[in-house]
């Protein structure tokens, strides 16, 4: 049996480098004690990643409710300087639109389109992965085949051809990113469904006659968010950069609507003489996937301790 | 090979007729289970004893189909007229659980560590037996309450590991009993406690089997475990029953050397300070091409027909006891000795 049992550990650990660490495998004296300076300066991080997301995420929602400019019309001169007014503080762009309210506006974009197509993502990637490990043999093969072969696209590529095939809108984009996130969850599952399939409670609960479907949505499903949901932070933030690039090729949303991406790309032609329409909406960019990461990388160090004091 | 005769007035719930159950590995295929004849009677308790790797365990997992995929099996199990090894999973799902239901080694992991105690007791019930939450979560209260949980309601909003060792385990045996089942498989259920502990646990598993008339198999390693609270016996060694029949019988005049040497290598209370222990000398066997009696390298009493000829376990005595062995106890002291001899 212990053949059996350590056959999954040792493929989990082969494969997939953010598989959680196995139960015993972790902390020395020393290593406590850096984790616990690192968890002190972690947690202000984080309180200014939750201060900074939750600005952005209530702008981004109640945005129709507040006093903006329109972000498809000008509203003064083109590239206004930023300053501390209350009109326009973040000066207008290249054809005298309010940054501002494009800024707002385009973080609709950039945060739907980060956590819808991660949310499905999740979905489609964490049922797949599941199926493989828990079921094995052929049906993994097939998905396993399937899924390295995502990867092993070039990833920008794969969005220039779907981008290509398909009308340029915002389902299409959030369809895309979702295909182009599902792989890290599939792993993510396969290899948490592997390590727990054995366990004696699964054991047990087919004991008590419980199904397939059962047994994977009631016994390993809820062993398994924890991992998938602390990562899926982390893609949040690689996917909201993916947007970004995309914006960026001008493969995104289609103009007038904003996303940061298209805004550094317009801003692009001026970044000598105005470099505010750059990094007005780079800074914005950067501290919210810096957010993302930091909740992220977080929520997985909790997931870890969780995981080493069950074993 | 015959199946035991159930003695008068007693129906057979559970039958075992010819279980085997072997691995495929690349050494060659292990047989864990060989050959192995045993009837478990309504109502009453018996134990299956034997060391670490003697194939107890993975017995007690082919009855409930529990077993990895690359083991293969044969035989019968027989439940209510029919064979529950080639039943359909399907259906087979319906008597897990609700008819026969198993408790596990180790409640630190026979338990969800995410899911509540309640949900993992009223899952099954709500499976089988077609009523509402709310019904069934009463019923998970009461059954906690009748095994002697404080606070039932309390503790089924928590989780496992707000739990003692000795609480779980009721909470996995109450898992197993939600359904009412006829049998009740108990795989080592006291192992992984403390033996102070062990002794509650046993107690009230002995309680509920009487109270509910049930059907129980008692899987251990240890006799003292079994000594007081099992009508029936059967020894394993080497994926065999070597010794079977009424437990009081066994204990007084065990036949099989390896049920002699067991009962031997229990430490007594009333023997002298600081007595040395007796123990079975050698290790248990591996059970790749298994040639005659696997018993033989460990015992003082094996010929050279031991070696070669594998014994089958006898017909039941007028105490119901069997043994599979050339040299019974008894018999052997009026065989000369140094016949044979050890290797």
């Amino acid at each position: 049996m212990t053949a059996i049992e350590g056959l999954p550990v040792t493929v989990a650990a082969g494969i997939d480098p953010t598989m959680p660490p196995g139960p015993g495998g972790r902390s020395t004296a020393s290593g406590v004690a850096t984790t616990r300076r690192r968890g002190r300066a972690s947690r202000v991080m984080a309180i200014l990643a939750i201060m900074w997301l939750g600005l952005v995420l209530v702008l981004a929602i109640g945005a129709d409710l507040l006093p903006l400019a329109p972000y498809d019309a000008p509203v003064g001169g083109p590239r206004e300087t930023p300053g501390l007014r209350l009109h326009e503080p973040l000066g207008t762009d290249a054809i005298g639109r309010s940054q501002l309210s494009r800024a707002i506006y385009g973080a609709r974009v950039s945060l739907s389109v980060g956590i819808l197509s991660v949310l499905l993502g999740l979905a489609a990637g964490g049922t797949l992965g599941m199926i493989a490990g828990y079921f094995g043999g052929k049906l993994d093969a097939v998905i396993g085949t399937l899924n390295d072969s995502v990867l092993a696209f070039p990833p920008l590529v794969l969005l220039l051809a779907i981008t290509a095939i398909f009308r340029q809108s915002l389902p299409t984009l959030i369809g895309s990113l979702a295909v182009l996130s599902t792989p890290s969850f599939v792993r993510l599952a396969r290899a948490g469904a592997l390590s727990y399939k054995e366990r004696e409670f699964v054991i047990a609960a087919r004991s008590m006659g419980a199904s397939h479907a059962r047994i994977l949505t009631r016994e390993l499903l809820p062993n398994l968010m924890f991992s998938l949901l602390s990562y899926s932070f982390l893609i949040v933030a690689v996917i909201i950069v993916a947007e970004g690039s995309l914006s960026f090729l001008g493969l995104g949303i289609p103009p007038p609507t904003p996303s940061w991406g298209g805004m550094v790309a317009t801003g692009r032609d001026y970044l000598a003489t105005d470099p505010q329409l750059v990094f007005t909406p780079a800074v914005i960019f950067l501290l919210t996937v810096l957010s993302f990461n930091v909740l992220g990388d977080r929520a997985r160090r909790r997931f870890d301790t969780r995981a080493s004091a069950l074993s | 090979m015959d199946a035991g005769i159930p003695p008068p007035g007693m129906s057979p719930l559970l039958q075992l007729r010819g279980v085997s159950t072997w691995f495929e590995t690349p050494a060659g295929a292990v047989r864990a289970v060989d050959d192995v004849d045993l009837t478990l009677v309504a109502g009453r308790s018996l134990g299956l004893v034997g060391e670490s790797g003697s194939g107890k365990s993975v017995l007690s997992r082919t009855i409930m189909r529990l077993l990895p995929p690359n083991a293969k099996v044969s035989g019968e199990v027989i439940f209510e007229g029919r064979n529950l090894l080639s039943l359909p999973r399907r259906e087979a799902r319906r008597l897990w659980g609700a008819e026969i239901s198993m408790v596990f080694q180790d409640p630190m992991t026979s338990l969800n560590p995410v899911v509540r105690v309640g949900r993992q007791l009223t899952e099954s019930m709500r499976l089988h037996l077609d009523i509402t939450r709310r019904e069934a979560q009463r019923q998970a209260q009461d059954l906690l309450a009748q095994l002697g949980i404080p606070e039932p309601g309390r503790r089924m909003r928590g989780y496992p590991h707000e739990l003692s060792g000795g609480m779980r385990q009721r909470v996995s045996i109450a898992a197993a009993l939600a359904c009412s089942p006829q049998i009740l498989i108990a795989d080592e259920p006291t192992t992984a406690l403390d033996v102070t502990i062990q002794r509650q646990i046993l107690d009230l598993l002995g309680r509920l089997r009487a109270d509910r008339g049930m059907a129980m198999m008692l899987i251990t390693h240890d006799l003292g475990v079994v000594a007081g609270r099992t009508d029936d016996l059967a020894v394993m060694y080497g994926g065999r029953i070597v010794e079977s029949g009424p437990t009081k019988v066994l204990f007084r005049t065990p036949r099989h050397p390896y049920t002699a040497a067991l009962l031997a290598s229990l430490p007594r209370i009333g023997a002298r300070k600081h007595a040395r222990l007796e123990t079975i000398p050698g290790l248990p066997p591996t059970v790749i091409d298994p040639r005659g009696c696997c018993f033989t390298p460990r015992c003082q009493y094996a010929t050279t027909e031991c070696q070669q000829e594998e014994p089958m376990l006898g017909e039941p005595d007028e105490s119901g006891q069997r043994f599979a062995c050339f040299h019974p106890i008894d018999a052997v002291t009026s065989v000369t000795a140094g016949a044979g001899g050890e290797q």
